[in-house]
């Protein structure tokens, strides 16, 4: 960490461990915008391929977004995307892109469980675990 | 019209949709379902789960970009995720049940606020009042970069901003945006966070509250790939190009025309929501 911070002369130890924690909280932050940075670009390659391949082979007839149908199994379970991916389908593709672009924010808050962890931040433990939670709720509870 | 020709033009109006979301602060997620409906005729549905998507990723995308000045509240926002992501899954359970005139309304009077408090926000000075019970609990209160070197902030009013922010997630869920506008009002004007605080936080909290709502979308069969690729190849593209081009541009004017766009779009949507014509 090459810049300083300013404090006042004299700063109690509250203001100290508040500078620690600071750099602390920005060294996770600049890994965690890494991280992120990284999974989208592969989620966005992916859907790249997955469109050349999908419009290559789906030229005519035009799709009709105007009647919502709903996507078919293959396309809106977990399963039913990797198979479609793997057999190397443009719409698999893209979905297997768009899965990991969802993921993406799933990653930044289960890294943070483990920063807490190491920072023994036990109430922020807790509170990143319960996000985390939430969002398997909705990445998996869905169907029903 | 062929696919290709329809998946070139909405993926030019994506990218453009992403730049002027991202030069002007309001974010690409905000046209882009005003965009699919009105203009490319495609179901309200559909539209809100490519928006969606391409939510995440600006989120997800500028994120390093965000976090390099070290303004983000890491603590208030993870806090703050509790609220939004149960707020997303209520919401998007909630677009399952309602008529799709119904979510056109809401949509529409969302985009008026969110256009309206582009106009009027502005930076307040750093109110230092006594430290608050809860946030001091929470180990909340924190310091950011100012020109007077770090600066120290007490979060206030804990409650009242969780509330919000579960409205947030509500309607983030319920119509695919990231409703950084909301975000911002929950932390600046209700937790007195410094407003540069506020908005990047506010990002960094988007793609979390997003993906919440993203996987119920995604497993109900609301987000269909050959959409959702150039609307998300398109606003990512462009975000990041206006996030580049943001360094020296007069953004000025052009919030003000961008913010008069979304109102025109949010009452059309509002007109046609009551015509029924969704």
């Amino acid at each position: 960490m090459s810049e300083s911070v300013a404090r006042a002369p004299g700063a109690s130890d509250a203001a100290d461990a508040q500078a620690t924690n600071l750099q602390m909280d920005k060294r996770i932050d600049m890994f965690m915008g890494m991280l992120l940075r990284t999974g989208v670009l592969v989620a966005a390659t992916l859907v790249l391929v997955g469109g050349v391949v999908f419009l290559a082979r789906h030229r005519v007839p035009v799709t009709n977004y105007r009647v919502f149908q709903g996507e078919p199994a293959e396309l809106r379970t977990l399963g039913g995307i990797f198979r479609d991916a793997f057999a190397w389908h443009g719409r698999g593709l893209i979905q297997l892109g768009l899965l990991l672009l969802i993921a993406t924010p799933v990653a930044r808050v289960t890294f943070s469980v483990g920063a807490f962890f190491y920072e023994r931040d036990w109430k922020y433990v807790a509170v990143s675990l319960l996000v985390l939670a939430l969002l398997f709720c909705s990445l998996f509870g869905g169907h029903g | 019209m062929n696919t290709l020709e329809l998946t070139g033009l909405i993926g030019l109006g994506s990218l453009l949709a992403g730049f002027l979301g991202a030069l002007t602060g309001l974010g690409g997620g905000v046209v882009i379902v005003p965009m699919l409906t009105l203009l490319f005729g495609v179901d309200i549905r559909y539209a809100i789960g490519a928006a969606l998507v391409s939510v995440i990723a600006t989120s997800s995308g500028a994120a390093a970009a965000y976090v390099r000045d070290g303004y983000s509240n890491i603590r208030v926002g993870m806090f703050l995720e509790i609220a939004t992501t149960i707020g997303a899954l209520c919401g998007a359970a909630l677009a399952l049940h309602l008529r799709v005139s119904s979510i056109a309304i809401i949509f529409g009077v969302t985009l008026l606020y969110s256009a309206y408090a582009s106009y009027r926000q502005k930076p307040h000075p750093v109110e230092n009042g006594a430290p608050d019970r809860i946030a001091t609990w929470l180990n909340m209160d924190s310091a950011f970069p100012s020109e007077n070197g770090l600066e120290t902030y007490h979060v206030r009013r804990v409650p009242l901003g969780f509330l919000i922010m579960y409205v947030a997630g509500l309607l983030s869920g319920l119509l695919g945006i990231g409703s950084g506008a909301v975000k911002v009002l929950a932390m600046d004007q209700a937790m007195k966070l410094p407003f540069k605080v506020s908005t990047t936080t506010s990002n960094f909290m988007i793609g979390v509250t997003a993906a919440a709502s993203a996987g119920i979308y995604l497993s109900r069969g609301y987000i269909d790939p050959g959409l959702a690729m150039p609307v998300m190849l398109g606003v990512l593209t462009g975000s990041l190009l206006g996030a580049r081009v943001l360094a020296g541009a007069k953004v000025k004017t052009l919030r003000i025309v961008f913010s008069a766009v979304i109102g025109v779009l949010a009452i059309e949507m509002i007109y046609n929501g009551f015509a029924g014509k969704f």
